[in-house]
């Protein structure tokens, strides 16, 4: 038997139902990986200790009984701290939150539950979902386990840092620009975007309600392939849940895709040659051969609305990027107006006698410098002189953005870049400049304007000293999921890789 | 140099917030925003000409639901948060005048 904290979620579901190993010990492993390394990295805003053992007891109770104990039987599950859970606290990382008890489960959390699942704790994340490194979190600094000087990327840092770090079997997070691919190019895992819709969002503490989506942060592809059919499916609770039926998408993982047609597109390799770090540029490379070795065809395809340009300071910008702040910030303006200082949450201990004040005053007092700019833009482009000139103009942009990948999905099955343009950064290097932040999901924040299912694999590692993870997207037409789980199950058997590569090899045994 | 919002216009923004901003909160953002909305009017290179909108990338229409009474938060529930409670309201300062 390996070490438990280094076995896939779908092995440690099978030898937990199997009787090899008791749930008990499983989540016991869990904890101690926690206190061992929590120090270091920080990847956990609470930690569930009792609440986890207790699962752990009922789902060996259930299994002693002979009863199905289910698919993730016994696995510690970590959540992004801005799923709903009826225990712990549910916080977004907001000085906001910091007491918030929240009265109903989340969908997703309900259904890792339904199938076994014990939920060890709730992981840290950018203020509301709300960047790319983590930082702007309220309550800490999340750290890289590759690299505890670098972040861990984000907004779902803690979910990626934990599953890296081995402090869980797997992760929830919560992608509206790139937040689980991001983090998990960084760390070093597997990040899974489903179609927008294709997991219901109830109890997942909106930001841009029509570009976020829960997915899984995982060791393997299967076990992405695992967890996402467990939580997706049509929901009463959330009117844009998607009602087609959920395929089996472990039956035919391990089957290759037959005539796969890979797509490059022109603007994200040769139009962004200076954007992308040689080593970047070299891991992608091999994920190509990669394919072409298993037979694949490369099909060039165009994204013209995703085009990436390079200033002469070497910043980077895209349309896609301004569509997306535009588009998100209006919608994040529109959901955190629910954050009153009256029905949850903060409140300002000033007596106030205005209640406008009293709303005014609370959120200023607890809601962090990135929420308050994007609540502020987001407002700006909606409010009446500008509307047309922003938030309008995004929404149609948006739409030229969808076209050019329906166009490009006549000629290909799967699209294929880098997840991100470097590897994870370090602490502190871009705090002070938003839009060099918002570059960070350059090559992630366009599937979601689409609403496209998008997958990060670890594609190699950096030269860098310590060696930092490398990733690669695939992105796949509107519920394509078992074909692109496939393709990516496809690299990961058969991925080209330098010797040294040792800490992420997690054997699939189920 | 990139372009900066002026004060009143970031001040504005901020009560439409609903968010009290201090007089360094005010330049920093000023400074902040303006940077970011010249990176929006990259936009404006791009023909959108008879573009329709797009507000949602998977176009669901008349999701329907049957009308039935469904269980849903006790009012205990939906108050055990609340920052102040009297009885089942959430307590605010008075928005209303002496005559009412």
């Amino acid at each position: 038997m390996s070490n438990i904290t280094e076995m896939s979620a779908a092995s440690l579901a099978c030898a937990i139902a199997g009787g090899e190993i008791t749930s008990v010990q499983s989540t016991q492993a869990y904890l101690d990986a926690i206190e061992a390394r929590e120090g270091d990295i920080q990847a956990y805003n609470e930690v569930l200790a009792d609440h986890a053992l207790q699962q752990a007891r009922e789902i060996d109770a259930k299994i002693a009984a002979g009863q199905n104990p289910g698919p993730l039987a016994g696995v510690p599950i970590a959540i992004k701290d801005n799923l709903c859970t009826t225990y712990g606290h549910t916080t977004c990382a907001s000085k906001y939150l910091t007491n918030f008890q929240a009265p109903y489960m989340s969908t997703a959390v309900a259904k890792l539950q339904a199938a076994g699942a014990v939920i060890i704790g709730k992981c840290n994340m950018d203020e509301f979902a709300m960047g790319s490194s983590t930082e702007n979190s309220s309550v800490k600094i999340t750290r890289n386990p590759w690299d505890i000087s670098r972040v861990p990327g984000g907004s779902s840092g803690g979910s990626a840092a934990a599953v890296a770090g081995d402090m869980c079997a797997a992760s929830l997070g919560s992608d509206t620009g790139g937040s689980i691919r991001q983090p998990a190019a960084f760390c070093g895992v597997v990040g899974f975007k489903p179609t927008y819709g294709r997991v219901s969002r109830y109890g997942l503490v909106a930001f841009g309600s029509s570009l976020d989506q829960i997915g899984p942060l995982t060791k393997t592809v299967t076990d992405a392939a695992l967890i996402t059919g467990v939580i997706a499916g049509h929901d009463d609770h959330d009117a844009t849940s998607l009602p087609n039926p959920v395929p089996d998408y472990l039956a035919d993982i391990d089957k290759p895709v037959e005539n796969l047609r890979i797509g490059l597109p022109t603007e994200f390799f040769a139009g962004a040659a200076g954007a992308l770090s040689p080593d970047v540029k070299a891991a992608i490379d091999q994920a190509i051969d990669t394919y072409k070795n298993l037979g694949a065809e490369i099909v060039e395809v165009s994204l013209p609305h995703s085009r990436i340009d390079i200033d002469e300071a070497g910043g980077l910008s895209s349309f896609a990027v301004a569509c997306y702040y535009i588009v998100c910030t209006a919608e994040c303006s529109s959901n955190l107006a629910r954050f009153d200082g009256v029905h949850y949450g903060h409140r300002t201990n000033d007596e106030l006698t205005d209640i406008i004040e009293l709303y005014s005053r609370s959120r200023a007092e607890s809601l962090g410098d990135e929420v308050k700019r994007r609540i502020m833009l987001g407002n700006y482009s909606l409010s009446s002189g500008y509307y047309d000139a922003y938030y309008n103009k995004a929404l149609k942009v948006r739409r030229l953005i969808a076209q050019d990948f329906a166009k490009a999905f006549e000629n290909c099955d799967v699209i294929l870049c880098p997840t991100t343009p470097t590897p994870a950064f370090k602490i502190g290097e871009k705090t002070d400049n938003p839009l060099e932040m918002y570059a960070a999901d350059i090559f992630t924040i366009s599937v979601n304007l689409a609403g496209l299912p998008g997958i990060s694999l670890p594609a190699g590692f950096s030269n860098d000293d310590p060696k930092l993870p490398i990733g690669v997207q695939l992105i796949g037409p509107v519920l394509s999921e078992e074909n692109l789980l496939r393709t990516a199950r496809m690299f990961e058997k058969n991925r080209i890789q330098d010797s040294v590569e040792t800490k992420t090899e997690h054997e699939f045994h189920g | 140099m990139s372009k900066t919002i002026d004060a009143d216009l970031v001040r504005h923004i901020g009560k439409l917030s609903r968010i009290e901003l201090g007089d360094a909160e005010v330049e920093t953002l000023g400074r902040q925003i303006g940077a970011v909305l010249e990176y929006f009017d990259k936009l404006q290179q791009l023909d959108t000409e008879g573009v329709e909108p797009m507000a949602h990338a998977i176009e669901l229409t008349n999701v329907l639901a049957e009308d039935v009474l469904k269980p849903s938060l006790t009012p205990d529930q939906a108050l055990a948060n609340a920052p102040a409670r009297d009885e089942n309201f959430f307590m605010v300062p008075k928005v209303l005048g002496e005559s009412s």
